[in-house]
């Protein structure tokens, strides 16, 4: 089980990267009460029938783990959504690829935390491969966005100690600003 | 903390060319990789980056790279961290926490001394790329 929304996200995210995505969008749209979450990808997408099964808690492809029977990520994000107020969308096509929508009412006791944000959006330029990523930010009308591509010409390298520090200082100082902590 | 821009970032970065051009004539031949699947983060995972990142920047040390990876089939050992670097075996080490991190840090990598008590076996053959 996740223990926040920003596991959440890193998860779906890493399943963009697993199908092969060479682009992936991440919309992150806080408007109180509501939390809205979109992450969009061109990578190989699914049929209709392996996209309902994806939903079924006892569905794998199997590739991952060869001898694991079930496949967690999406069937426990409908669970902590269903139960927080939200709602989940996810859509699919062959060789065009997946876009995943969910939301979660912030007031609803059962919302998870948002967890470390700025760690998060870190994260998800971090997996292995190259693939460019958007993240598209806004919280109650303020907003920023900033891309994988960006941040990697600006740091000069997205590996070192130095930049991964000073990327999760870039994302803060953003996070802070939306959250009038800035200055 | 005023908000930082693409070009506050830049010129962080400059301030710290000479060490990237040591870095470069050294090569960056020292790589750490941190399981960031589902298990790795519910075990804690994130505060073991946070912990290697930290750690790195204290001892200041300039041609280590740090990536991160999905499950590495060890659910039951999360964290765990692959270790590659000249003159050591490629270690995988397993439920490295911040503290553990910090001893990977100066023990493994700067003293080229393994953490005895989190080495775990060789990789699973399901993260080696083809």
């Amino acid at each position: 089980m996740q223990y926040s929304v920003s596991d959440f996200l890193t998860d779906i995210v890493q399943n963009s990267i697993e199908a092969e995505a060479s682009v992936i969008t991440v919309d992150y749209i806080e408007e109180f009460p509501m939390l809205n979450i979109m992450v969009g990808d061109n990578g190989k997408g699914m049929d209709e029938e392996t996209l309902a099964k994806a939903k079924d808690p006892f569905f794998t492809d199997g590739e991952k783990h060869k001898n694991r029977k079930v496949g967690l990520g999406i069937p426990f994000l409908i669970q902590a959504v269903e139960a927080a107020g939200g709602e989940f969308d996810i859509k699919s096509d062959v060789e065009m690829g997946t876009a995943i929508e969910f939301s979660f009412n912030l007031e609803n006791v059962d919302c998870p935390t948002e967890g470390d944000l700025a760690s998060a959006f870190r994260s998800l330029l971090l997996f292995s491969g190259d693939y460019e990523i958007l993240i598209n930010r806004i919280k109650n009308g303020k907003s920023y966005r900033v891309t994988k591509s960006e941040l990697k010409e600006a740091l000069g390298d997205l590996e070192s100690a130095d930049s991964l520090n000073l990327a999760k200082a870039y994302f803060e100082s953003h996070e802070n600003e939306l959250s009038g902590k800035g200055e | 903390m005023p908000k930082l821009t693409l070009d506050d970032l830049r010129k962080l970065r400059e301030e710290k060319k000479h060490e990237i051009e040591k870095r470069e004539t050294e090569g960056k031949d020292i790589e750490i990789v941190i399981g960031m699947g589902t298990c790795g983060i519910a075990a804690g995972a994130k505060d073991s980056l946070e912990a290697f990142l930290k750690e790195i920047d204290k001892q200041k040390l300039k041609n280590v790279i740090v990536r991160q990876t999905g499950c590495m089939g060890y659910c039951s050992n999360e964290p765990t961290v692959e270790i590659k670097m000249a003159d050591m075996p490629a270690t995988i080490y397993g439920n490295v926490n911040a503290d553990v991190a910090s001893k990977i840090v100066t023990d493994h990598i700067m003293n080229k001394k393994l953490v005895s008590d989190h080495v775990f076996d060789k990789p699973s053959v399901d993260i080696i790329k083809k």
